[in-house]
């Protein structure tokens, strides 16, 4: 067997959990002796090129984009990870969620005072991703095998989770990697 | 606004008098509106968050105003069961609002509540206080036209129910329904010959005679109760405390609602001798303000044995014994029910589980030594004084000896309250009330079990069906699934919040049995409901939490073929996520044509 291929992306997140992933410092160099990253924001690769082992989500469902790539995640990913709490819970996007959507677009395009009265419009470009009613994690949208709670989830976290995954032996989750507070 | 100042103002300027004021302020404004959570915050020196904390703690407090008249409608799952919906409409129809708003007059508010212990007469309802049993749509809106009239609830009270339910101070249309009078609380009694009988002897002796009956607590957990007094007492302390739990909201329980009627000076004889035993002054009824109707009628008794010389200095003419007994009322909270809940809820605070070790015992009301016994257990012991443990011993089976009361409700007959001994069958009840033919049985309430019908072997004991008293009997074409919905609805309403587990795995749970039952369940999910309810259960600190996810796992176990055949074989994975449902707003808000699909936009 090859090398395990990971992929990654940032759904409705803030990129913080790719940062936290980066955050292994000098041991992604043993990362990368480990693993080839296929389609993430961190080589840029736009297209699954090839199945992916481990694909790991970041952020949770805000409009049809994220529906899209998760869906595409879901069919290139043998096992796949929600990672952090955006992805794991909706996150700090789903505040939003016990307000109706079209109050949402109309405070934030219409009313706002920061808004130029000429250009009091909501967004319609149809090259602009459709927004949901609401944000959705993602195990409601598609099958996810594993979860990884943080906002972010530390590095040493996802370093265990992944290397675990990768030698298919359970996780040891020591006490300060699932303390938050 | 004078008047909320002079309300305040009547009362002490103690912590502990928050609930009072509170509920005199409610009373007075339908709400408590902001300006009196500053006064009350000002007088009893708490934060206005400490205020507003009680405020939106309890069900029959609110910040927002509830009407000049306000209907609390039952919303357990008997009172569906009786016919809830079509006395809702009428409800409805008659006040001009849906339940959960207030009439656009102001008048009439409606608002649903937790079962309110009228089980056996359903549906039923509180407004203003005065309790209205067996409501039609007809009386429903009789009512509220009353009320429009300016004729108050009480007035409208046409026929009272039978016994002290008739008497002047209670007036209420409430039937005590006893269906079966068993010797221990029922058996011929003569007031204060307990308490004498205590009096007469030393505190140890007392407690030694309760150990050797074997008296378990009645509330539902069973801890030996000569064994809590005998803690309570060892404990040094300037004071101890008898704390009597008058707060039955396990839906389904109405048993110690007809000791309060029918036998309050039993209870009360009870608590003296609990006080006599533990070593205390001081007794305290907590009682659930559901039963608020009852209050005047068990001050009159407590006075009344005042009168006697049982209650008060020398009680039954023991010149070291004094020992009184005041009443606190709650405010709507089923978790108050829990003892250090009620304890918190009795100081004048939320009513927020405690954490425990300590427990009562050694640390209980205002933190002094306090033995927490339910009503039931209370009233037992002062017939055991009486009659002997051997006596009491003989009745039941060797572990759960004595008798039970128990209230029967639901699809049956005869309902009502039961005493009998322990160790009878389910069968042998659903016979005695009438309800053969049952589907299912609900023993202990939405915390307890749910029996099916190859269960109705199973004995009402400690060691096999452990009941407070809360027996709900479902007929043939019952829907298990509404049952369970019902009762997860019920505890996401009352879970305190506190842990996570139960604030947020409720929620999780009953979406979860709602995405099963749709039909949209897989396997995989009803193995996350078995382990996330196991997981509630685990990681909650109180009984709440721990016996929340009952509902789905006990139906799990006595009906699986229900759930097998709502969920798909052989597919991984079924969202219930509509991409096309939840793109329409968007589409819509942003003036775009509702065909727009997904798209990987690169």
């Amino acid at each position: 067997m090859g090398k395990p291929v990971i992929a990654t992306a940032s759904l409705a997140g803030c990129f913080g959990c790719h940062m936290s992933i980066l955050d292994i410092d000098e041991r992604i160099l043993r990362l990368v002796e480990l693993v080839e990253f296929n389609k993430s924001p961190i080589d840029d690769i736009k297209r699954f090129t090839k199945p992916a082992d481990i694909g790991l989500i970041e952020g949770g469902c805000s409009n049809s984009e994220n529906v899209a790539v998760l869906r595409d995640f879901r069919k290139n990913c043998r096992v796949l990870v929600s990672l952090g709490e955006c992805a794991v819970m909706g996150g700090l996007p789903a505040l939003r969620n016990s307000i109706p959507l079209k109050e949402c677009l109309e405070e934030a395009y219409l009313n706002s005072p920061t808004v130029d009265p000429g250009e009091r419009v909501i967004p319609n470009d149809e090259d602009l991703p459709v927004i949901l009613d609401k944000v959705y994690p993602c195990h409601e949208v598609v099958k996810i095998d594993c979860f990884l709670p943080g906002c972010p989830p530390s590095a040493d976290l996802i370093w265990e989770a992944l290397t675990a995954i990768i030698e298919g032996r359970p996780l040891n989750l020591a006490y300060d990697l699932i303390k938050f507070d | 606004m004078a008047k909320a100042k002079d309300i305040v103002h009547r009362h002490p300027k103690d912590p502990a008098a928050l609930l009072d004021v509170v509920r005199d302020v409610q009373a007075a404004f339908g709400h408590v509106p902001d300006e009196a959570v500053a006064r009350i915050a000002a007088h009893l020196k708490l934060s206005e968050a400490e205020v507003r904390g009680a405020v939106t703690f309890y069900h029959f407090f609110s910040a927002d105003p509830r009407g000049a008249s306000t209907v609390y409608l039952n919303d357990s799952i008997t009172s569906r069961m009786k016919g809830r919906a079509a006395v809702a409409k009428a409800f409805e129809d008659e006040a001009g609002c849906a339940f959960g708003r207030v009439s656009g007059d102001g008048r009439i508010g409606l608002f649903p509540t937790s079962c309110i212990g009228m089980n056996d007469q359903e549906p039923s309802a509180i407004v203003d206080g005065v309790v209205f049993t067996r409501l039609t749509p007809e009386s429903a809106r009789a009512l509220v036209r009353g009320l429009r009239e300016g004729r108050p609830a009480a007035s409208q009270v046409a026929e009272l129910g039978d016994g002290a339910n008739q008497s002047e101070l209670v007036r209420a249309m409430v039937a005590n329904n006893i269906r079966e009078r068993g010797p221990v609380l029922f058996g011929a009694h003569e007031s204060g010959a307990a308490l004498r009988k205590a009096v007469g002897t030393t505190p140890e002796k007392v407690i030694e005679e309760i150990k050797r009956a074997g008296l378990l607590g009645r509330g539902g957990a069973g801890f030996p109760t000569g064994l809590k007094w005998e803690f309570c007492r060892r404990e040094k302390a300037v004071e101890r405390f008898v704390v009597c739990n008058a707060d039955e909201g396990e839906p389904g329980t109405f048993k110690d609602r007809v000791i309060l009627t029918e036998l309050p000076r039993l209870l009360f004889e009870g608590m003296a001798v609990a006080g006599y035993a533990v070593g205390a002054r001081t007794g305290v009824l907590y009682l659930r303000s559901e039963y608020a109707y009852l209050r005047a009628h068990l001050e009159a008794a407590l006075e009344a044995m005042r009168q006697d010389g049982l209650l008060g200095r020398a009680a039954a003419g023991s010149e070291g014994f004094s020992f009184d007994i005041v009443i606190k009322s709650g405010a709507g909270a089923y978790i108050c029910g829990e003892e250090s809940a009620l304890l918190e809820s009795a100081e004048g605070k939320r009513g927020e589980p405690r954490d425990r070790p300590p427990f009562p015992v050694s640390s209980g009301y205002r933190n002094l030594p306090t033995t927490v016994n339910n009503v039931e257990t209370l009233a037992t012991a002062a017939r055991i004084l009486v009659e002997g443990a051997a006596w009491f011993k003989a009745m039941g089976t060797p572990q759960s000896a004595g008798t039970k009361l128990l209230s029967v409700s639901g699809d049956c007959g005869r309902p009502g309250v039961y005493e009998v001994e322990y160790g009878l069958t389910l069968a042998a009840l659903l016979e005695m009330a009438g309800g053969a033919g049952a589907k299912a049985v609900q023993v202990g309430g939405p915390s307890g079990t749910c029996v099916a019908q190859d269960g109705f072997g199973r004995k009402i004991c400690f060691s096999d069906l452990a009941t407070g008293g809360s027996v709900i009997v479902f007929g043939p074409e019952r829907d298990i699934f509404e049952i369970v919905g019902n009762f997860m609805d019920f505890f996401v309403e009352e879970s305190c919040g506190w842990c996570v587990p139960c604030r947020a795995g409720n929620v999780l749970l009953k979406k979860k049995l709602e995405k099963v039952v749709r039909g949209l369940g897989t396997e995989a999910d009803l193995r996350d409901l078995e382990a996330w309810g196991k997981l509630v259960k685990a990681t909650s600190r109180c009984g709440l939490g721990q016996t929340s996810p009952n509902p789905i796992l006990t139906t799990m176990k006595s009906f699986p073929e229900l759930y097998a055949a709502k969920v798909r074989k052989g597919e991984d994975f079924v969202p219930e996520f509509d991409l096309e449902a939840a793109l329409r707003t968007g589409c819509e808000a942003a003036g775009r044509r509702p065909e727009c699909k997904e798209s990987l936009h690169e």
